[in-house]
């Protein structure tokens, strides 16, 4: 059943990833890979919030925790496809290379601190009406 | 068809993640080492596939359905938070460093083997 979960969350994942680098593909003129960068950049945040709404309290309960979770928003984001596309930026422009990792460095991680923040917030305040 | 093959390989993509992730959890007290794994993996898999296999049918159902959701840039950064939470400072900056050289160097040497093949 978890594993199920897993698998249908994965699938919608991976497909709104190829939807996003779809439609994004003309939104930057240059080389940067503007759909990866949505999709890891919204993953994170909702990832952060699924996680600070879990924190205190099971929310939300585990199988769905996994499908939504670990499926759909892991596999809507991706590492794999970030280290191949920073190669193949270094080769047009080391700079660019270099804005597309850190800036997958800060503003990731900002926002995973973010959702986080406001999931545990909710969470907190829904504890304390109960 | 293309969201199709992409569909397949998230499914399988996922389910290896998780596979792995039950399989090492043992681990998961010292350091992220499943994640750290799979997206070390998964970089050079898919620098592999890119160099050597790079038709677009290939490219759909491994490189962006199987391996782009093996690997998760998400779960990376919520166990940063996590261990920076936990004032882990350098743990986490040396999970960071870790992740992201080790992903880029495999992902082109990867690719380089690719060419080989």
């Amino acid at each position: 059943m978890n594993y199920l979960a897993v698998g249908l969350g994965g699938m919608a994942g991976s497909v709104i990833r190829y939807l996003i680098s779809f439609y994004t593909v003309n939104l930057w003129s240059g080389y940067f890979p503007i759909g990866t960068f949505i999709a890891n950049m919204c993953g994170c945040f909702f990832l952060g919030l699924l996680t600070g709404l879990n924190e205190n309290k099971e929310v939300i309960p585990k199988t769905i925790m996994l499908g939504l979770g670990t499926g759909m928003i892991g596999s809507l984001t991706t590492f794999s496809t970030f280290s191949l596309e920073t190669i193949q930026l270094f080769e047009s422009s080391s700079i660019m290379a270099g804005f597309y990792v850190l800036s997958s460095i800060c503003l990731g991680l900002l926002l995973a601190w973010v959702g986080f923040c406001i999931g545990n917030h909710r969470s907190r305040k829904g504890r304390l009406e109960n | 068809m293309n969201i199709f093959l992409v569909a397949i390989g998230g499914f399988f993509g996922a389910v290896t993640r998780y596979f792995v992730a039950n399989k090492l959890s043992f681990l998961n007290n010292s350091f992220p080492a499943a994640t750290f794994f799979v997206n070390l993996s998964g970089s050079f898999l898919l620098g592999l596939i890119m160099g050597g296999f790079p038709s677009s049918k290939w490219t759909l159902l491994v490189g962006i359905g199987f391996l782009g959701s093996y690997t998760t840039f998400s779960t990376f950064k919520v166990e940063m938070i996590n261990q920076l939470r936990k004032k882990k400072w350098k743990p986490a900056l040396i999970y960071m460093f870790l992740s992201y050289f080790g992903g880029i160097v495999l992902a082109f040497l990867g690719f380089l083997t690719g060419l080989r093949l």
